[in-house]
């Protein structure tokens, strides 16, 4: 549009006194479950193509790349007939027959029905532009590339089952449990990981499932109903806030959070939004062996006080309750009281920033104070406010600073 | 020199501050191609000014850090047109800024309105003391426009940027602890006041006993959780005494970058060029059409960009140089009285009183925000009967604290030592018992003073620099005497145990070393005829229609009031008429 246009625009609105309508975007429903599995987060590279793949990933014995899942015939999956499709989803082989690493969550999207999987099909065969971009090979060292032997993972962790329709629960409920199982795969990071990596618990059936999990020195919290550490004290509508905006009237999405609410909660519906509410409010308090803190800290004479008042305060306020959707509150914040304190170790050596969406788009930042603070010294202020306002959480140590400050 | 020719875009918008920012804004949301041309560096509130590096004195305060640098352009100085002008090589009675965001990022954040009579200053006096008490030399004017056609856009800039304040005058009611004589506004400030800290009580207590009506400073300093009307979220003042020369580290001083860019970021229409200095306007062989602009890159490779629109934001001085350089508009002749840009410089009267208590009043100067404090308006231009007193003009005075830094606001006795261990005796005793009162009055312009082109001293590219010919004149000596009564006044009652003055006297000159105000205004001043003025009352240049110029460049003469309030205002009210009016038929809104 130019200037004579845009002219030509304003004398008409003027004319016929209204203001042009602008179209609801719709898109179609294969679309609509990429967005909700968030496949662009993995499958794209830090300022690369979307779907192109690339992205690293670091794993215990080495780090991965994603694939290219693009169209394209020579690199992507422009070869891959339906079947291919669903079997690299649900069973976690790709085309050429050889085993997908678990961090593709196909532990999660094999509760996808074959409707479900035919629009995604549709949608990345379809709609998304075909990029040629080699995959990349994993840094993984011989013998341990070698995929075979996953094969046995799968039949230890793995059952390709459809999700399960609980009659006794609403549709609702349903609604919800199949998003956060299913495309969410909310579990990759909130569930713990056993000693071969697997989630160790792949629904609400079991106690561990979303009870916290910790990726790359940041802890995703507990989102079972404990009212400390878990969502217990949510209401709904703060969950939904939460996904829908990044933020709430008490905290902010952090870390790779804020990438999922941009990327991919953001654009769900209202009901799937409260679906999912619903549903996370249905979890039961999981449990818990941490020793907290007997005294409450926000005293002046406790180690770590004058570190807060001189680092944090400006912000976060004395009181640790800080300003709504500005700084968000430290006191009664679960995703810092969880026993692993990475989340908030993290946060104080190396900042954080607020999820940008259409309903906040400030995108306010926190910066990172690692600089200018010794492991002792973050450790003094991590225990301070894990233990001040009413919060209770177990010690942390100069120790765990240290690791987490190497990227251990 | 070979000039890469860029692809033509809708709008090219010259320097990327308040005005700039607001203009591209205002004018994305109608899909138009828009490029902001800005010639110092990108900054944002992370990582440019987290904390805690950024509340270093030494760097921001006294290095200058976020300002211009003279060494690549700077402006000549001399007092009367008799003076040969030499370049200001350190800035110091005013700071241009530089960079995204530009003064808007660093200022102290006091957002005024106008009253109506200061709109209409030169037909105020006429009808009060007679025309014949305007001295032969002033060319007061008024403004082309009203307050009541800019009253909507004082109020959404004030919502932009989640102003603090106390109403005065809500629709015409009179609302108490507000200022009784603000001009009527439709609705009230969007957050509540600032704290006020014992200075600002003390100094209020003592004017209301004299009858004088105090009120919390308006200030763009947001003080509870806000979403402006852009849909940005500011940040809440926690009062840590950084706003004058600093970048505010948690959003709530209101800046483009913490009430604009975020929202700006949304449109992919827009696009922000840092480092790009323009060093002129191209006009059409008639020279009635702007086709675009020149500009340097970082590396000196010089560009063209084409554009339908030019919108001409830079800071004052520079509106003022890039036209005189583009040769759009006649210049000022200030032998004949003939043109107009460079017409109308003008600037800010301050004065200030340092009050000294002794141990019993501790006032905590440190914990402040650029705006804290009490003002009274009972001895502004308009607000009290001025017959007789030989003056056309008037101030604020206030009780102002604005941070207790370690360099610059520890004010000392003038008997104190200067150094060793008697200064820190003398800092130890006075540092949290003292306290100031201000006052800031009002410029009028004249023949003398005015804005050219150096005919010596040329800028890093360059281009002649702009000189400046400005002197203090006996109307403003004179006013300003007369607010050193008033604000020894309310010392007195408030019981300073020694005060001492910092007011201008009878035959003071201008002294461009200690820092007065960053508010110069005027050389391409807004008027109702192309023969007072360079740009009609929507900032449209009288002889590019395509052209406008937002700025203090515009205002005909200084207020007592801190300009940030009309320039947004004008930059708004002119972002509108773009919008409804010209767009729909382009050319010339006002007729001459």
């Amino acid at each position: 549009m130019n200037i004579r246009q845009y002219g030509l625009c304003v004398l008409l609105a003027v004319a016929s006194n209204s203001i042009a309508a602008v179209p609801e975007r719709s898109i179609s429903p294969g679309h609509y479950l990429a967005l909700a599995a968030d496949c662009a987060a993995c499958h794209t590279a830090e300022k690369g193509t979307p779907f192109a793949g690339g992205l690293k990933m670091d794993t215990p014995i080495g780090a991965i790349y994603s694939t290219n899942i693009t169209p394209d015939a020579q690199t992507g999956i422009g070869q891959y007939s339906y079947q291919d499709f669903a079997r690299a989803l649900r069973e976690g082989k790709a085309r050429n027959g050889h085993y997908l690493y678990p961090a593709m969550p196909y532990t999660a999207f094999s509760k996808f029905d074959d409707q479900q999987l035919h629009d995604l099909y549709t949608y990345f065969t379809q709609e998304v532009p075909a990029v040629r971009q080699e995959n990349r090979k994993s840094d993984i060292p011989w013998p341990l590339n070698i995929r075979w032997p996953l094969w046995v993972w799968n039949m230890m962790f793995h059952d390709d089952e459809r999700y399960l329709n609980d009659p006794l629960k609403s549709a609702e409920w349903n609604r919800g449990a199949w998003l956060v199982m299913a495309p969410g795969h909310c579990g990759s990071c909130h569930t713990p990981r056993g000693i071969a990596m697997q989630e160790k618990g792949l629904d609400h059936n079991d106690s561990a499932y979303l009870s916290g999990g910790t990726i790359n020195g940041w802890h995703a919290p507990d989102l079972r109903g404990n009212n400390v550490r878990g969502l217990g004290s949510w209401t709904q509508q703060d969950i939904i806030n939460f996904l829908k905006t990044g933020q709430n009237d008490r905290t902010m999405a952090f870390g790779s959070m804020a990438d999922v609410v941009q990327q991919s909660t953001q654009h769900l519906t209202p009901a799937d939004l409260s679906a999912i509410a619903v549903f996370l409010k249905s979890l039961p308090p999981g449990k818990f062996s941490s020793s907290p803190a007997s005294e409450d800290y926000a005293e002046a004479q406790y180690p770590g006080a004058a570190l807060y008042q001189d680092n944090c305060a400006a912000c976060h306020r004395s009181d640790g309750r800080g300003y709504t959707h500005t700084f968000p509150a430290l006191a009664s914040n679960p995703a810092l009281l969880g026993d692993d304190p990475s989340s908030l170790v993290s946060m104080i050596l190396h900042g954080g920033r607020a999820a940008v969406t259409e309903r906040a788009l400030t995108g306010m930042r926190m910066p990172g104070f690692g600089w200018r603070l010794t492991d002792e010294q973050v450790a003094e202020l991590s225990n301070y406010v894990r233990n001040s306002w009413g919060n209770q959480a177990s010690e942390v140590t100069a120790e765990q600073v240290k690791k987490l400050r190497k990227g251990e | 020199m070979n000039t890469i020719k860029h692809r033509p875009v809708d709008v090219v918008i010259v320097g990327f501050g308040w005005t700039g920012a607001l203009m591209a804004r205002e004018l994305a949301e109608t899909g138009l191609n828009i490029l902001a041309l800005e010639r110092g560096e990108q900054r944002d509130t992370w990582p440019d000014f987290a904390y805690p590096r950024i509340t270093d004195e030494l760097t921001y305060g006294i290095r200058l850090k976020l300002f211009q640098n003279p060494a690549r352009e700077t402006v000549t100085v001399r007092h009367t047109s008799a003076d040969h002008a030499l370049p200001y090589r350190r800035f110091g009675s005013f700071l241009p800024g530089n960079g995204v965001g530009g003064a808007g990022v660093h200022w102290n954040g006091m957002l005024w309105r106008p009253r109506e009579t200061d709109l209409k200053m030169h037909s105020t006096v006429t009808e009060r003391y007679g025309a014949s008490t305007i001295p032969a030399d002033m060319t007061l004017q008024d403004y082309p426009v009203s307050y009541q056609e800019l009253e909507p856009f004082f109020e959404k800039f004030e919502k932009i940027c989640g102003t603090a304040g106390q109403a005065g005058n809500l629709r015409g009611e009179t609302v108490a602890g507000g200022n009784p004589f603000e001009a009527p506004r439709r609705a009230p400030y969007p957050t509540k006041p600032l704290k006020q800290q014992y200075a600002g009580q003390l100094f209020a207590r003592a004017a209301e006993s004299l009858g004088y009506s105090p009120f919390p400073i308006p200030a763009a300093n947001c003080t509870e959780a806000w979403k402006n009307p852009y849909g940005v979220q500011l940040g809440v003042c926690n009062y840590c005494g950084f706003c004058e020369r600093f970048g505010c580290f948690n959003g709530s001083k209101a800046s483009p970058q913490s009430t604009i860019l975020p929202s700006l970021r949304q449109f992919s229409n827009f696009s922000l060029r840092t480092q790009a200095q323009v060093l002129r306007i191209n006009t059409d062989a008639s020279g009635k059409k702007a086709t675009g602009v020149t500009w340097v890159d970082e590396q000196g490779v010089q560009h063209e960009q084409p554009a339908d629109l030019v919108i001409l934001s830079a800071f004052q001085l520079h509106n003022v140089r890039l036209l005189l350089l583009s040769g759009i508009g006649k210049p000022y002749n200030a032998q004949s009285g003939e043109g107009v840009v460079g017409r109308n410089y003008a600037y800010q009267m301050n004065g200030s009183l340092n009050l000294f208590f002794g141990e019993k009043h501790n006032f905590n100067p440190f914990a402040a925000s650029g705006v804290t404090g009490t003002f009274i308006d009972d001895f502004n231009a308009g607000n009290f009967d001025q017959s007789g007193l030989g003056f056309i003009g008037g101030a604020t005075i206030g009780a102002a604290t604005s941070g207790g830094r370690p360099i610059q606001q520890m004010p000392l006795p003038a008997a104190s030592p200067q150094w060793g261990s008697g200064w820190k005796k003398s800092i130890k005793q006075h540092y949290l018992h003292t306290m100031t009162i201000g006052s800031s009055g009002s410029v009028m312009p004249y023949k003398q003073c005015y804005l050219d082109l150096d005919p010596t001293y040329k800028d890093v590219h360059g281009q002649p620099l702009l000189r400046m010919t400005f002197d203090w004149q006996p109307n403003e000596l004179k006013m300003t005497q007369f607010m050193q009564g008033k604000a020894e006044q309310i010392a007195r009652v408030m019981g300073a145990q020694q005060v001492e003055s910092g007011f201008m006297k009878p035959g003071d000159h201008y002294d461009v070393r200690p820092y007065q105000s960053t508010h110069t205004t005027g050389g391409t001043v807004m008027g109702d005829n192309p023969k007072n003025s360079v740009v009609n009352k929507y900032l449209q240049s009288w002889d590019v229609h395509n052209l406008f110029v937002l700025g203090a460049s515009v205002f005909p003469q200084n207020l007592a009031y801190n300009p940030t309030g009309i320039v947004c205002a004008t930059a708004l009210w002119a972002a509108h008429a773009i919008r409804t009016q010209y767009f729909a038929q382009p050319g010339p809104l006002v007729q001459a």
